[in-house]
């Protein structure tokens, strides 16, 4: 098999080049893809026939909610190829991609529990899907803490990897158990692969803005990581040309 | 593993015990409230006793340089692990299994409801204590693991949580308790067989200066 | 790469036993030293000198395989160390700066559960190596009683229990020890070169009594 692409992205010189060539892409996808499908989806979608108005708010809640358990598990593919193959750059992944799970998984809470107010008329209601997204917050920060407060870095990105990796076998353990706890709860809104309930005026809007999260999360995490590249690798001579010339653009 | 400190046996026992009549002190006595909120005190007491006796458990072996010897003897470190969690779990989660039924009493558990209570703590409880070696292992090098160990594991801990109070509740309503036992000693296994190896990576990373 | 004078002098013929090629360590962004390389062959002592901080537990902590090098690394018979992880468990003895002796259990009862933890028998020489260390009377003594130097003691008692181990790896094994336990232990680990053993250790002591094949490593010559 050919692994030659896995280290070349594995080296930091040639991640922060090609990450820099994908970059712009990646951002104009996401702004594209963002403005139009929340665009159709708060004006042009037609209302819910039984929460009228109000439903509008899944075109952020939903791929919220989507992108901070794919952010879970990126966490622990990422741990996984730091642990086995010791590249460097995964760790730097699970680092620079766990704060941007926790602000998802935030917004995820937050929209769930506004949304939850016209609905069921209140803030919070233990529903199962809301307190598994609480739950999964909780692992979240642990992992960050965990990686704070380990001062030596190879170690702290070790420890997180295990952590995350024992949490992403915990999460499908969790769900379940949660939505046994509570089976009073709205089945699945949206799956890729059911043929949705919803008509095809609401349901496409949905898809373009998951997609326009995914890459607007592909968009952070590469300059989250591609700063950090920077910093570790202060000192060598590319970096230093690097930092130089942003400095430079910038006066 | 030989454990010579009689006080850090007891003490998780007698932090269990407190929790428990603190809740009465806390929530009032009447009987009936007491009886259908038995089930999540209890398990929530043990859970938190078991987290505390936890948080020690590789402690002085990291201070005294044990976990190096171990690391460069012959034997795997999964298999330490695990025996070291069994000792442990030996010494407080069995006893508490053991001392449960008193405060279920206490609470106004009716009797019929004990053997679901202690039947769940103790598939339950050795979930708890390899879980939580996770947590103790990758914490061990810190100087004050104590809060972030909790931060870490309770969320793992949400599942043995619900199947166990979800026992002794259905014990209570007079329902069968089958589905929930079933679950709780499959995850039991699931967990004697995975965590060590965490637990052993954990301890390997931790010692790594 | 630099050969240490040893070589000349010990048996050439024989193949190293272990082997360090162009280590670096790198810990908390600092280089600790690099391009640092030797191979030591049965009989050597190789006496690891250096400052504060200089990285000598952490090179004696590459060698037993506690940490990984930032790059390069180390061979034992000629193998990468990390495939030979057993065979290093049987050979070696590693006692380090904290050496593993629990507070609560007596000198007798630690050896016994060191011994059994590395998968080694020999609990009737265990009063006897107490005997040679001097804590003839402190058998049943829980060690927490025990004196720094006596628990020191007790940790290189180790050493003189009869076993397979050929290789002792010590992190300052000469601390809180009294000048006649460290003349003492210079003698044995004479000895223990002499019989084909292999010694790595730590100290700032001067060694008075030294085998036929010693030589010194100091680390400032490998900082960058």
């Amino acid at each position: 098999m050919n692994w030659v692409w896995l280290h070349k992205w594995g080296s930091p010189k040639w991640f922060y080049a090609l990450s820099g060539r994908y970059l712009p892409w990646l951002t104009i996808t996401s702004v594209v893809l963002l403005t139009v499908g929340i665009v159709w989806g708060l004006f042009f979608a037609p209302p819910d026939y039984q929460q009228g108005n109000s439903f509008r708010i899944i075109y952020i809640h939903v791929p919220a909610a989507i992108l901070a358990q794919s952010i879970y598990v990126m966490l622990a593919v990422a741990g996984a190829v730091g642990l086995i193959w010791k590249i460097k750059l995964a760790d730097i992944a699970l680092r620079q991609a766990a704060p941007i799970g926790v602000w998802m998984t935030v917004i995820a809470l937050m929209t769930g529990s506004i949304w939850g107010k016209p609905t069921w008329g209140a803030y919070w209601v233990w529903d199962a899907r809301l307190t598994s997204m609480l739950i999964l917050l909780f692992l979240y920060l642990g992992v960050i803490a965990l990686g704070q407060a380990i001062t030596n870095r190879d170690n702290s990105a070790r420890a997180c990897a295990v952590l995350s990796l024992v949490g992403v076998v915990n999460i499908p353990i969790i769900k379940y158990s949660v939505e046994w706890w509570n089976t009073l709860h709205q089945s699945a809104s949206f799956s890729f692969t059911q043929k949705p309930a919803m008509p095809t005026q609401m349901w496409f809007p949905l898809l373009l803005t998951v997609i326009g999260f995914y890459c607007y999360f592909g968009a952070m995490l590469f300059m989250r990581m591609r700063l950090e590249v920077l910093q570790r690798e202060n000192g060598s001579q590319w970096s230093t040309t690097e930092i130089d010339r942003l400095i430079g653009e910038h006066k | 593993m030989l454990f010579r400190q009689p006080s850090e046996l007891v003490n998780p026992l007698a932090f269990f015990t407190l929790v428990g009549s603190l809740f009465p002190l806390a929530l009032g006595t009447q009987p009936d409230f007491l009886r259908a909120s038995a089930p999540g005190l209890l398990w929530v007491s043990a859970l938190l006793a078991v987290l505390l006796s936890l948080e020690g458990l590789f402690r002085s072996d990291f201070d005294d340089g044990s976990l190096e010897q171990w690391i460069v003897s012959p034997n795997s470190l999964a298999i330490l692990s695990l025996a070291k969690v069994s000792a442990n779990w030996i010494c407080t989660g069995l006893s508490l299994v053991v001392l449960a039924p008193v405060l279920a009493l206490m609470l106004g558990l009716p009797g019929y409801c004990l053997p679901a209570l202690m039947l769940s703590l103790l598939l339950g409880t050795p979930i708890l204590s390899l879980i939580g070696a996770i947590g103790a292992a990758l914490t061990v090098g810190l100087r004050r693991g104590g809060v972030l160990l909790a931060l870490l594991i309770l969320p793992l801990y949400v599942p043995v949580l619900i199947l166990g109070c979800g026992a002794v509740e259905a014990s209570l309503q007079g329902l069968p308790i089958t589905a929930h036992i079933l679950w709780l000693a499959c995850l039991t296994v699931l967990a004697i067989t995975l965590t060590p190896f965490a637990i052993g990576a954990s301890l390997s990373i931790s010692v790594t200066e | 790469m630099l050969e240490l004078h040893s070589q000349k002098k010990s048996s050439l013929g024989s193949s190293p036993i272990l082997e360090a090629v162009d280590l670096s360590c790198v810990r908390n962004n600092r280089q600790l030293f690099k391009s640092l390389s030797f191979k030591l062959r049965a009989g050597d002592m190789l006496h690891i000198r250096g400052h504060n901080g200089s990285g000598k537990s952490s090179l004696l902590r590459l060698l037993n395989g506690l940490n990984q090098p930032t790059s390069g690394h180390v061979l034992l018979l000629g193998r990468p160390l990390a495939d030979l992880r057993n065979t290093l468990a049987s050979r070696m003895i590693w006692i380090g700066h904290t050496p593993g002796i629990k507070a609560t259990l007596t000198a007798r009862e630690n050896l016994e559960w060191l011994q059994s933890l590395h998968n080694r028998s020999a609990s009737s020489e265990i009063p006897l190596a107490l005997e040679k260390v001097g804590l003839r009377d402190f058998e049943d003594t829980p060690c927490h009683a025990l004196s720094a130097g006596q628990q020191r003691r007790v940790a290189l008692a180790r050493l003189y229990l009869s076993n397979p181990a050929s290789l002792w790896v010590l992190d300052e094994p000469f601390t809180c020890l009294d000048a006649e336990a460290i003349w003492q232990l210079e003698a044995h680990l004479e000895t223990h070169c002499r019989n084909g053993g292999l010694v790595v250790l730590t100290t700032h002591h001067e060694l008075n009594t030294r085998p036929h094949a010693y030589s010194g490593l100091d680390l400032r010559q490998y900082a960058s």
